[in-house]
């Protein structure tokens, strides 16, 4: 564990080093935001959609007093979606799909040799592919995030209103009410620790895969794997200390 | 010039490379000769700085490269061409941005034209004008290590590495990637190494050619010399190279009969 720790901390501190021209790292960067977010907008839509959805149906069915006015369902969908479902459902599920995608294309690169081809040229591999990677990372994933609360509110409300869980007027009264600004800056915090565990973890994993196609494979799966427990070990480290 | 001297390497408990000195000729193809795992491959890596030896120097014409400063390394790594077993070519881009990627990376004072002249020029060298736009995955293996030398050769390199260029390769493919290798060494007077257990490649191109068993440099002569040598362990790989060979030509002869034979019925 150390030992691997100790190497990820030499891997990270190798990105920072002998790096290449800041237009190469521009144009690397953006064109790896591109592949990351455009590939992601339709899962995430998808995902955070389903999760207000759900999420206004299940407190909908809890809240069966009277007493409780009706506009508190659409008030927990917003501080659910905010505060947790957005930025950590959403990371994990990229954990998945980014994640992996970074390890298994990293690794195929170090095992088909085009890594040592790179350094024979004299480029330093890991700030060449891993360092646009995430900074590619800390730019678009705070952007999905957004996305997946906006998303995520509006699921709720389609969810609400089609049910007859409450009226569109309750539920947009229940979004308003004590509504705290800085939970939205909290949640791009954590969204922006999670892109850098996420990316760092699986470039660390790819990077280092040696052998075949195997060790591709095993090396996205140990990535997500890494991924997802460093997020959730994360997103309590975050509450204890921001809210 | 390349000079190698005393390199040791070892992984976990096995030795790879027990002591191996040598000189690699400019303008000549250097051949380094052996069996599968007897550590010709660590070897270029050593050499190239791919990996690093546990004692040894590598000096690229008289400048000393192992644990020198790493702007000097990176100085000699820049006039360092090497086509990969593998190829080794980026999966993501198609062959002209290959060949093109060591330019823009490694002269960035060069315009978009001058790049594009030059690409052109090194596809057409090795033979594969017209195939810009194809992606990696469209190549034939011939097609892909000769897209490998012309990334090698892109940036006007000065030494040339080739780690088995003939592997995967049909004996008249090899042939022509052979001699493309040689003759480029000779026209740019570039210092090329070639790891090789093929003796074909000994006969056809082979200038100056180290023999390696079990990591230790067993013989160092020209091709001319290779035949008359005492060490038991050249002949024998000789021996069962000619022994292969001749294998396969009867295999193929009896291919040949047998579709003949259906043919005539």
């Amino acid at each position: 564990m150390l030992y691997h720790f100790g190497k990820y901390l030499l891997f990270m501190s190798t990105l920072v080093v002998r790096g290449e021209s800041p237009r190469i790292l521009i144009n690397r960067t953006i064109d790896e935001a591109i592949l990351i977010g455009i590939n992601s907008i339709m899962i995430v839509a998808i995902v955070s959609t389903f999760i207000g959805a759900v999420t206004c149906v299940q407190v909908s069915y809890n809240l069966t007093s009277a007493l409780i006015p009706r506009s508190t369902i659409g008030f927990m969908v917003r501080e659910m979606t905010i505060l947790e479902l957005a930025p950590t459902i959403t990371s994990i599920v990229l954990a998945g799909k980014v994640g992996s995608s970074i390890a298994g294309g990293l690794g195929t690169m170090q095992i088909t040799e085009q890594v040592d081809a790179l350094e024979v040229m004299g480029i330093n591999s890991a700030s060449y592919l891993v360092l646009p990677k995430i900074l590619a990372s800390l730019l678009v994933f705070p952007m999905l995030v957004t996305l997946a609360m906006f998303l995520s509110i509006a699921g709720g409300y389609v969810a609400g209103t089609l049910t007859g869980a409450l009226t569109a007027q309750e539920y947009i009264t229940g979004i308003r009410d004590a509504f705290i600004p800085y939970n939205i800056v909290f949640a791009l915090i954590k969204s922006v620790v999670f892109a850098f565990l996420i990316s760092s973890l699986s470039s660390f994993r790819g990077y280092n895969t040696a052998g075949g196609a195997l060790e591709v494979g095993a090396a996205s799966t140990t990535a997500v794997t890494n991924s997802v427990i460093a997020v959730l070990i994360a997103d309590y480290v975050c509450a204890e200390l921001l809210l | 010039m390349i000079e190698i001297h005393n390199i040791h390497k070892t992984f976990g408990d096995k030795k790879v490379l027990d002591g191996v000195s040598g000189v690699f000729e400019t303008g000549k193809t250097n051949l380094l000769l052996g069996a599968s795992g007897t550590g010709k491959s660590v070897l270029l890596k050593c050499i190239v700085g791919l990996v690093k030896p546990d004692i040894g120097s590598v000096t690229f014409d008289g400048t000393y490269f192992t644990n020198n400063k790493l702007d000097i390394r990176q100085e000699i790594r820049r006039k360092i061409g090497m086509l990969f077993q593998s190829s080794a070519l980026f999966d993501s881009m198609n062959v002209q941005e290959n060949v093109e990627f060591p330019l823009k990376m490694l002269t960035p004072d060069m315009s978009k034209s001058e790049r594009m002249d030059r690409v052109n020029f090194c596809l057409k060298r090795v033979g594969l004008e017209g195939s810009n736009k194809k992606m990696p995955s469209e190549l034939s293996g011939g097609m892909k290590k000769r897209v490998g030398i012309a990334r090698a050769i892109a940036p006007n390199c000065t030494y040339l590495f080739c780690d088995e260029p003939n592997s995967g390769l049909d004996p008249l493919t090899a042939l022509k990637i052979d001699e493309l290798i040689k003759e480029i060494t000779e026209e740019y007077n570039i210092t090329t190494i070639i790891v090789t257990h093929d003796m074909n490649s000994v006969i056809e191109i082979g200038d100056k050619i180290m023999f390696l068993y079990e990591g230790k440099k067993l013989w160092e002569g020209t091709r001319d010399e290779i035949m008359d040598t005492d060490i038991r362990e050249l002949n024998e790989f000789i021996f069962a190279n000619r022994l292969m060979r001749d294998a396969k030509k009867v295999e193929e002869e009896e291919r040949e009969e047998h579709q003949e034979n259906r043919e005539s019925k």
